[in-house]
């Protein structure tokens, strides 16, 4: 187990290394900083020493192996727009998309997986088949659209919520949240509906079609047969089987709704790090940009290795197999 | 009588001139909206306009604006050219900065100082003063290497911190970003203006709140003013019909007709200072991106001409800008000194003209050409392109349009890596030589002609440049603008296009006045 860990762990450092590496290869293409460090009145000589000064004329995979060697040491640099240390900004707006990111995930599971459940139970009922009408809307409706007409109805025709940002935040230690306020949870109302729909409707179709296969096996027939109750044979034996895939899903979807919060953080003015992400490109601001993509790179790779480790939870077959293999 | 008493009657002489003033108004929050943020809250770090239309409400300079641009003293009383290289500037006394300290001569040095250091963009505001001397606490002397009779309209964002505050602060000069450090001037601020910083949070909230101890009484009622970027256009357009802010800028174009038609809203719109024009390589002696092989057809006037008379600006103004544009013949806009009318009016559209043209020129099948473009920097560019590209076509020019986001657009072409090419603007000193020195004038070393990207020359154009940088009479000043003007009008150096309009948007109980350089000044807003 211990093994299996540290083995992971060392491939998590390949990937991010690559990621980075990738990352720093792209930069290439996004632009020239300097051209917004400066106004427009500066001189052509100013601004090629600010470029030199900066790294910005060497090949890139100098510039590599200096952000590499820097963020070792855990310095990340100073943003070239902002003039800040990267890491501030990072963990100014991490609570944010966190915050917004958790109650998304929460939304999604605690109504996908009941929708999914039931509609694999009841066919044919008139609530699954609406279920099953939303779920399309929400899988094939881009999520800025969803965000937009959300913000039309709630914002500006009925006015029950506010069209942006966050609300106010109360501060614990360097944390901000937006939980302890009134504005604040009801500013989180429409954005994480719009970034949980996606994701709900995906786990409530993966429920329902795993459902419907374990339905169809043995075990459940045999279960039947014992003469236990619908309830025990559905919740005990069905469900609990669906489940590995679900959580495979999930986590790697939880990954996603932190990494892809961007549409919804720029529709929404969120004030999270995938707005932070947005305003770097359009700055062509490198330091940002390639913390930031090393950051969710480490998310996927913690949650993939998260969701590992809840497999053997789950799945008592893996933990037997593995005992048998070091025997 | 004693102190006391005396504080009392002070109090209540206060409390009854607050009751007679409350009729008129009262104390407001204001809510605003941009869709872009101000980089940080350090007056001297970047020369970017919105950046510095906010801090105008915290931070001072010399010499403001007034409400129709006019020049109006603020730090400075009164100022005066003793000789042709020295300007000298009367400080305002009893100016108290927002910590308490009292601004001296000391803070004009000190600012002076703190803008020639690495890390400052403010370095090409003051280059042209070769030294600063104290003659006492409230007088100061601006040297300069030559005569410049426009030194004060160049002041106007060149604004003046507290010695003191940025000495305990350690912040005697803008951050580097080279050298890895950060500065408390960032996030904080300390100015002389009618608005104090309350708080900053970087993309997300500004909050200023009203100076009591201002100089002058601030006409505005806000006491509060919360600052918001929202960079979505829908987003910033719902927030604003919602009720969330009470004035958010710009409007998108597409959108000015409905929130005109929303019976609690406001749209102002106005002429902008900026131009926007299209420049042509003039001295290469092959196009980098063209078929024709040999030569440079862009060398040759007609070719030009051609180009300017196949533009149908008014179907531009008509159907890509709705409007809200304002077609020039000038590289400057009205309301830049120097400005001349009669120079304003554009040769006819005239398709057939212009084909013409071309066949004199030796092209009549026309020629291929490649288009650098950008479409997110001025109102509706790459449309504008776009639309340019099928006007050409009709008289045989194959444009091949490269439209690209302004992170890598500017970048090449500021390294002249182009043949045709779109830009904006604005002068800084609201004054035609800031234009000429930049857009007109043949590159050299010192700057000048530093976006003449496609190096237009002309040798009557650069005496005039120069002469009129030092010329101290204003009759004959004008006069050289013009002819300068006229001669590159003439030679169709560049393909002026329009000033895109200003487009705000707020609450109809909210009064604003909107300036051309788009500043938004906090001071004169009323709340309703």
């Amino acid at each position: 187990m211990l093994a299996f860990i540290i083995r992971r762990i060392l491939q998590s450092f390949a990937v991010m290394a690559v990621v980075a590496f990738i990352a720093f290869a792209l930069f290439n293409f996004t632009g020239d900083p300097v051209t917004f460090m400066v106004g427009q009145d500066a001189t052509q000589e100013e601004r090629a020493r600010l470029r030199s000064d900066l790294g910005l004329d060497l090949p890139f995979y100098v510039q590599f192996g200096r952000f590499v060697g820097r963020a070792i040491q855990g310095d990340f640099g100073l943003s070239l727009r902002q003039g800040r240390k990267v890491s501030t900004l990072l963990k100014e707006r991490l609570p944010a998309t966190l915050e917004l990111a958790f109650v998304a995930a929460v939304l999604a599971l605690v109504l996908g997986v009941p929708a999914g459940v039931y509609t694999a139970l009841r066919r044919d009922s008139w609530l699954s088949q609406l279920l099953l009408a939303i779920s399309l809307i929400g899988v094939s409706l881009p999520t800025f659209l969803i965000g937009i007409l959300l913000i039309l109805v709630f914002a500006v025709v009925l006015g029950w919520l506010p069209s942006f940002g966050r609300g106010d935040t109360v501060a614990l230690g360097w944390w901000t949240t937006g939980f302890l306020t009134k504005s604040g949870l009801k500013a989180l109302i429409l954005p994480a509906i719009t970034l949980s729909l996606f994701q709900m409707t995906l786990i409530m179709r993966l429920v329902r079609a795993e459902m419907l296969e374990v339905l169809r096996t043995d075990y459940i027939k045999f279960a039947r047969a014992r003469g236990l109750t619908d309830r025990t044979v559905h919740f005990g034996h069905a469900l609990k089987n669906t489940l590995v895939p679900v959580i495979t899903i999930t986590g790697l979807q939880l990954g996603a709704i932190i990494a892809f919060a961007i549409i919804t953080e720029t529709v929404f003015q969120w004030p999270g790090m995938g707005l932070l992400f947005i305003q770097a490109v359009s700055f062509a601001d490198v330091p940002v940009m390639a913390a930031y993509l090393c950051f969710i790179a480490l998310v996927f790779v913690l949650i993939n290795l998260i969701v590992d480790l809840l497999y053997y939870a789950v799945d008592p077959r893996l933990r037997i197999e593995r005992l048998a293999a070091a025997q | 009588m004693s102190p006391t008493v005396r504080r009392t009657l002070k109090a209540l002489l206060a409390l009854v001139l607050a009751g007679g003033l409350a009729a008129a108004t009262h104390a407001a929050t204001y809510k605003f909206a941009d869709q872009g943020d101000a980089t940080s809250m350090d007056p001297h770090s970047l020369n970017e306009s919105l950046q510095l239309s906010l801090l105008g409400n915290i931070y001072e300079p010399l010499v403001g604006r007034g409400k129709k641009l006019e020049l109006v003293p603020l730090l400075a009383t009164s100022w005066k050219q003793t000789e042709p290289t020295v300007w000298r500037f009367n400080l305002r006394r009893n100016v108290k900065f927002h910590d308490g300290t009292p601004f001296t001569v000391d803070d004009v040095i000190f600012s002076y100082e703190r803008s020639k250091v690495d890390g400052s963009d403010m370095k090409t505001k003051i280059a042209t003063v070769k030294e600063m001397r104290k003659i006492d606490d409230y007088t100061v002397d601006f040297v300069t290497n030559d005569p410049f009779p426009i030194l004060p309209d160049t002041l106007n964002t060149w604004f003046i911190m507290s010695k003191a505050w940025c000495e305990k602060n350690n912040a005697t000069a803008p951050v580097d970003v080279r050298k890895g450090k950060e500065n408390a001037a960032t996030l904080r601020a300390n100015g002389t203006g009618p608005f104090m910083l309350k708080s900053r949070e970087p993309g997300v909230r500004t909050v200023f709140v009203q100076n009591p101890a201002y100089w002058e009484k601030v006409e505005s009622n806000v006491t509060e003013a919360i600052f918001t970027p929202i960079k979505n256009d829908a987003t910033r357009v719902a927030a604003l019909i919602s009720g969330d802010i009470d004035m958010m800028e710009p409007v998108p174009l597409q959108d000015i007709e409905k929130l005109k038609a929303a019976p609690a809203l406001n749209v102002l719109q106005g002429p902008e200072l900026r131009t926007i024009f299209l420049g042509m390589d003039q001295s290469r002696d092959e196009l980098l991106f063209s078929n024709v092989k040999g030569k440079n057809p862009f060398k040759d006037r007609r070719v030009r001409q051609a180009f300017y008379q196949a533009i149908d600006i008014e179907a531009i103004k008509s159907r890509i800008m709705r409007g809200a544009a304002t077609p020039t013949n000038l590289m400057i806009a009205p309301g830049i000194r120097g400005f001349d009318p009669a120079l304003n009016k554009r040769l006819p559209h005239d398709t057939a003209a212009a084909k013409k043209l071309m066949v004199d020129a030796g092209y009549p099948d026309g020629f291929e050409v490649g288009m650098n473009c950008p479409n997110d920097r001025y109102v509706n560019d790459a449309a504008i392109c776009q639309a340019i590209a099928a006007m050409l076509a009709q008289i045989g020019v194959k444009v091949n349009l490269m439209a690209e986001t302004k992170v890598t657009y500017f970048p090449k072409i500021l390294s002249r890596n182009t043949s045709f090419y779109m830009l904006g603007w604005t002068p800084d000193s609201y004054d035609a030589q800031n234009a000429i020195f930049a857009l007109l004038m043949t590159p050299a070393a010192n700057g000048q002609g530093l976006f003449n990207l496609g190096s237009y020359s002309n040798k009557r154009v650069d005496e005039l440049g120069k002469a009129i940088a030092s010329e101290l009479d204003q009759t004959k000043r004008n006069a050289m603008i013009a002819e300068l003007f006229k001669i590159h009008g003439d030679e169709f150096g560049t393909l002026p296009l329009h000033q895109q309009a200003l487009a705000w948007a707020a609450k109809k109980s909210i009064q604003l006045v909107q300036l051309a350089d788009n500043t938004n000044q906090l001071k004169w807003t009323i709340v309703k």
